[in-house]
C-alpha cells in the first residue's frame, strides 16, 4: 500500500502552522550538509541552515526557502521549528536580488569589521529565495 | 449646594471623559483579541521548543555548557517587557514591583527595557542598557532575535551572569500574572512555568533515543539562542495580550465609574432645578401678596 510511505510534517513558525501534512519525503539542508527525510528516518534532531526544502506529497512536490530553525526528526512524524521560512509566492525577488548583490558586496570588500558569517548566511538566504522561485 | 450651571458643566466633562473611556475599551477589546490569536498560535511553536530543548537537557545534563552555568563574575540583567502607554490599571506598576521589591531588590541590575513605562520608572535606579519600546507595538520574531542577540553576547562577554525576563503572562481575558523568569543559565529538567501558554509542557520519556547532528554540545550552541529568542517572543506576544485585557478592564471600570456620577449629579441637577423653581414660585407668591 502506498499510505504505508506517508509520515506527518508538521512545520510551525512562531507566527503560525506553516504547513501540516501526510508527506512521502521532505528534503532540507542542515548544518552537517543536505538530507533526504523517508518514513522510519533514526530520530534525530537537526539544525537547519538556509536553502530550499522540497515536500514530497502522494500527488506532486512543493517547494519552500527555509532559513533558520530545527527539525525534530521521528520514524513517523517530522517537525520543523522554522524561524524563517516562506512559500515562493511570498518572496520578493527584487529584495532578494538587492540583497545578494549587498551581501556579496561585503564579502568582497571585507574589512576587519565584516561580520563575515552574517553576511554569508545573508548570501545564503539571499540565494535559497532566488533559487526557490527560478 | 453647587450651581446649577456648575453641576451642568460638570456633568458635561465627566460625559466627554465617559466617551473618551469608552472608545478605549473598545479598542483595546478589538486589539485583544487579536493579540489573543496571536499568543493561541504561536503556542504550538513554544510547545515543541520545550519538548525539545528539555529532551536535549535530560539527556545532556551534566554537560559542563557556558549556557547551562552562570558566569562567575558581572551582573543580573533583567528584560522587562511593560507597554508604552499607561492608562491600562496596575498592568505596568505590577511588573514594576516585580523588579523593586521581588527577589531581585537591592541587587545592581542591567535593564534592557521594552517598553517606555518600564524604562521610566527603572531608569532613575538601574542601569538601562538598551531600549526596545518601539517593538512592543507589534512585535515580530525578528523583534526577539535583535533582543536575544543582545543579551547573549553581553552573557558571553561575561557582562551578564544571569538573565531574566519580567512580563506579565496572559492566563485569560481578565487574569494576568506579572512573572519573572530565569532564562540563562537554562535550568535543567525544570520546566519554566507560565511561559509559552503557561500550561504545562509535558515530555514524554517514551520515545527512543534521539540523536543529535551535529554533536550535543554544538546543537546545544545553537538552540539554545533560539530557545532564549522564543521565551521572549512569546513574553512579547503574551505582555500584549495582557496589556490590552488589562486597558480593557481598567477603561470597563472607568466607564461604569463615570455612569455612576452622572447618575448622581443629574440627581443633584434635578434638585437644584425643583429648588430654584420652588424658589422662583415664593418669590412670585411672596411679590404677588405684597402688592394686594
Amino acid at each position: 500500500m502506498a499510505d504505508n510511505n506517508l509520515f506527518t510534517l508538521r512545520i510551525i513558525t512562531p507566527e503560525r502552522v506553516f504547513y501540516e501534512g501526510e508527506v512521502s519525503m521532505v528534503e532540507f539542508n542542515t548544518t552537517e550538509g543536505e538530507i533526504g527525510i523517508y518514513k522510519k528516518h533514526v530520530p534525530t534532531t537537526v539544525i537547519v541552515s538556509p536553502g530550499i526544502m522540497t515536500i514530497t506529497e502522494a500527488e506532486g512536490t512543493k517547494v519552500a526557502a527555509l532559513h533558520a530553525g530545527f527539525a525534530e526528526i521521528l520514524q513517523d512524524k517530522v517537525i520543523i521549528l522554522a524561524e524563517i521560512i516562506e512559500w515562493p509566492e511570498e518572496i520578493d525577488v527584487e529584495r532578494a536580488k538587492a540583497a545578494k548583490n549587498r551581501a556579496e558586496e561585503r564579502i568582497r570588500s571585507k574589512t576587519p569589521e565584516t561580520d563575515l558569517m552574517r553576511a554569508e548566511t545573508a548570501l545564503q538566504r539571499a540565494l535559497a529565495r532566488i533559487h526557490v522561485i527560478g | 449646594m453647587a450651581s446649577m450651571r456648575d453641576i451642568k458643566r460638570r456633568k458635561g466633562s465627566i460625559q466627554s471623559t465617559q466617551q473618551i473611556t469608552k472608545a478605549m475599551k473598545l479598542v483595546s477589546t478589538v486589539k485583544l483579541q487579536r493579540a489573543k490569536q496571536n499568543a493561541e498560535k504561536s503556542g504550538n511553536y513554544f510547545h515543541c521548543m520545550f519538548d525539545t530543548v528539555n529532551s536535549i537537557l535530560k539527556k545532556t545534563g551534566s554537560l559542563d555548557h557556558k549556557y547551562l552555568k552562570s558566569g562567575a563574575s558581572g551582573r543580573k540583567a533583567v528584560i522587562v517587557i511593560t507597554s508604552n502607554r499607561g492608562l491600562a490599571g496596575g498592568y505596568n506598576s505590577n511588573v514594576i514591583k516585580l523588579i523593586t521589591r521581588g527577589e531581585l531588590a537591592g541587587e545592581d541590575l542591567i535593564i534592557y527595557a521594552v517598553g517606555k513605562k518600564g524604562r521610566e520608572a527603572l531608569q532613575r535606579q538601574y542601569e538601562v542598557r538598551a531600549d526596545y519600546s518601539d517593538v512592543i507595538e507589534e512585535p515580530v520574531y525578528a523583534d526577539a532575535m535583535v533582543i536575544s542577540r543582545d543579551v547573549l553576547e553581553g552573557f558571553s562577554r561575561g557582562e551578564i551572569s544571569e538573565i531574566y525576563l519580567a512580563y506579565t503572562a496572559f492566563k485569560n481575558t481578565v487574569v494576568h500574572i506579572p512573572t519573572l523568569l530565569k532564562l540563562l543559565p537554562v535550568a535543567i529538567n525544570k520546566e519554566p512555568e507560565a511561559a509559552g501558554e503557561g500550561e504545562e509542557t509535558s515530555v514524554s520519556d517514551d520515545r527512543a533515543p534521539m540523536n543529535f547532528e551535529p554533536e550535543d554540545e554544538e546543537a546545544l550552541n545553537l538552540l539554545i539562542p533560539k530557545y532564549i529568542t522564543s521565551l521572549i517572543y512569546g513574553g512579547m506576544i503574551e505582555a500584549v495580550a495582557s496589556e490590552n485585557g488589562a486597558r480593557m478592564q481598567a477603561m470597563d471600570s472607568a466607564t461604569s465609574n463615570a455612569e455612576e456620577m452622572i447618575e448622581n449629579l443629574t440627581l443633584l441637577y434635578n434638585r437644584a432645578r425643583q429648588g430654584s423653581i420652588t424658589q422662583e414660585l415664593t418669590e412670585i407668591i411672596a411679590g404677588a401678596n405684597a402688592i394686594s
